[in-house]
């Protein structure tokens, strides 16, 4: 069971991912995080003439997120946006289980991820690019361009201490000792 | 021991008390009270290495719940009937007992909460805002669980109080210099630290802590989530002035929490929640708060769970928590000398192994990611978290995104130490490392 998950192919693409790095002018940049695990991705788009110019991700997380994510670029790329919706809508019934997607050989190296389906707690895992990738066509159909989904990042922990005033009345626990009522 | 002159039959007798105190655990014995742990995951024998997430619960403790509700049940408080007596009669005994567990001088400073994080909410809210002001600052510590973070957060946004973080060491500890440094520089009005961090086990100074932000005037709020289940603790010995903890990590049931806090503080704070339970005399326009703790138990509060809570607390004692103690520092031990040893691309994260921790080991192995290990091990039956552990800062200062954390508890000895071994070597063999 756990051959069929963590398959070469799919640790290939983790260790070395295809299109990771950065667009220099993409169209579209989204930022998905799973706020549960921490997987991150960062997905680039660069369309012309509503096709899937050149593509780019950076990210972390376990390597079923990165994989998946590597895996889908691959297969992004040169597609028109309704065909990579499309592609997105069969990779979704390939982690449903669904057989017709099992045997789809559209789907590429993606095929490696079917296994995932038996783990529902990982399929959020696999998605993570796909969520990227529908948020951006859905960005870039709105408003043509754009960067969606800022990084959360904490606030300043280390923030100015001003200056000091006066403390809080002193407590002394000698004095507090009272028996417990019963 | 005191510096007077011992005979030497009086030290023996020490020493004898002393070993009797950190005996080793019948962790076999300890097992089979936990019904959850007699099953098979994935054709193995459980074995769970999440307690520091959450407690399994002994029979008693189910039990006790179950015969409750069989039994005794009916609203607490204001009731005449016999049941009600009995159920307030029980709820009342529970807030005694959980008093008695934490050292604390008097009952009426135990609230009852759902868990650490709505005790420690309610410090922020209903002391933060009678008492935090724009030029205060909060000082917090980066190894913080969320649940000692947020709040603050909350607390410092609603009142223009400022946030500050106590750095650690390269070694996972706090650094006490730099909480000087900055109890000196301005109002710190609060200091809030864990007991024991969740996710590398270092146990904090708090009496140390204690005292110097008394010192300095700030009071001191400690989340005790991971140290009230391990290890026996008296708030007022620390010298603290908040202490919050939750039930199901200490073996009692899940929805049920601890807040102490001197009386003194609670008389003076502000409610909470409104509702029912907490107020005295209620008109349209306005109504009278109920005397302390009262007045922060708004509504119905979780009756079977303070109950089954103080059996859980009758539980830890007779096994001994000093006992639990002495098995988790042992257990941390044993397992970080083994996972170095078998395992030469792992990186272990937390204070030095020589450092007494608790129960928590908190690592990374090679470039598999903690999730895929948590999968591969779930496969061998083994329950490990993997994630940032609500602990987002902590995971930056040590520069990873995530680490995989074994813990240990009373029911886990040498075997389930040897199974985690296992798992990880089939993890190794997956990915084609070691």
């Amino acid at each position: 069971m756990l051959e069929s998950i963590f398959r070469e192919l799919i640790l290939d693409h983790y260790r070395r991912p295809k299109n990771k790095g950065a667009l220099e002018d993409p169209t579209v940049t989204v930022s998905m995080r799973n706020p549960l695990c921490g997987d991150e991705i960062e997905l680039m788009l660069g369309i012309e003439d509503d096709r899937v110019a050149e593509v780019r991700f950076r990210g972390q997380g376990c390597s079923i997120s990165q994989a998946s994510a590597s895996m889908m670029t691959e297969a992004l790329a040169g597609r028109s946006l309704d065909d990579a919706l499309s592609l997105e809508r069969r990779f979704l019934d390939l982690m449903h289980g669904d057989d017709g997607a099992k045997a789809d050989r559209g789907l590429g190296d993606l095929r490696a991820l079917q296994g995932v389906a038996k783990l529902p707690v990982r399929i959020k895992c696999a998605l993570l690019g796909w969520n990227a990738l529908d948020e951006a066509v859905r960005a870039y159909r709105k408003s043509g361009s754009g960067v969606m989904g800022e990084r959360l990042e904490f606030a300043d922990m280390t923030a100015d201490v001003p200056e000091a005033a006066s403390p809080p009345p002193e407590f002394d626990p000698a004095t507090h000792r009272e028996e417990l009522p019963e | 021991m005191s510096d007077g002159i011992q005979t030497a039959g009086g030290a023996g007798a020490m020493a004898a008390v002393e070993a009797g105190r950190t005996a080793p655990l019948d962790t076999a014995s300890l097992r089979r009270r936990f019904p959850v742990l007699e099953q098979q995951i994935q054709n193995h024998r459980l074995v769970y290495l999440d307690s520091a997430a959450s407690s399994q619960k002994p029979d008693v403790v189910i039990d006790t719940v179950r015969d409750y509700y069989r039994r005794d049940h009916a609203n607490v408080h204001r009731g005449a009937h016999t049941l009600a007596v009995r159920a307030t009669d029980r709820y009342e005994e529970a807030r005694r007992r959980m008093a008695r567990f934490a050292g604390a001088g008097r009952a009426d400073e135990i609230v009852f909460t759902r868990s650490t994080t709505e005790s420690i909410n309610l410090v922020a809210g209903a002391w933060g805002s009678a008492n935090l002001g724009p030029g205060d600052v909060v000082l917090v510590t980066e190894m913080e669980h969320h649940s000692n973070l947020v709040p603050w957060q909350l607390a410092c946004e609603a009142s223009g109080a400022a946030i500050g973080a106590v750095q650690m060491t390269d070694q996972g500890e706090l650094d006490l210099d730099d909480l000087d440094r900055r109890l000196a520089e301005g109002r710190v009005r609060l200091v809030a630290t864990a007991h024991v961090s969740n996710a590398l086990g270092t146990l904090h100074p708090v009496e140390e802590i204690a005292r110097r932000a008394r010192a300095a005037g700030a009071r001191y709020l400690i989340d005790g989530a991971q140290a009230a289940p391990q290890m026996p603790f008296d708030v007022r010995a620390i010298g603290c002035d908040f202490y919050a903890f939750s039930g199901h990590k200490m073996c009692g049931p899940t929805g049920i929490g601890v807040l102490w806090a001197r009386k003194e503080l609670l008389d003076a704070m502000p409610p909470y929640q409104g509702g029912g339970e907490m107020i005295e005399e209620v008109r349209v326009e306005r109504s009278t708060y109920a005397r302390v703790p009262y007045r922060f138990e708004a509504g119905t509060p979780h009756i079977a769970g303070a109950i089954g809570l103080a059996t859980a607390a009758d539980f830890l004692d007779e096994v001994g928590r000093d006992r639990i103690h002495a098995h988790e520092q042992r257990m941390a031990a044993l397992a970080l000398a083994r996972l170095a040893d078998e395992f030469p691309q792992i990186r272990l994260h937390g204070p030095d192994p020589a450092t007494p921790r608790a129960g928590v080991v908190s690592f990374t192995l090679a470039d598999i990611h903690p999730h895929d290990l948590a999968t591969i091990l779930d496969h061998e039956g083994v329950a490990v978290r993997a994630g940032h552990h609500c602990c987002q800062p902590l995971m930056r200062r040590l520069g990873v995104a995530a680490t995989a954390r074994a813990s240990f508890y009373l029911y886990n000895d040498v075997d389930d130490l040897d199974a985690l071994v296992r798992g990880l070597h089939r993890a190794e063999e997956i990915f084609g490392v070691g």
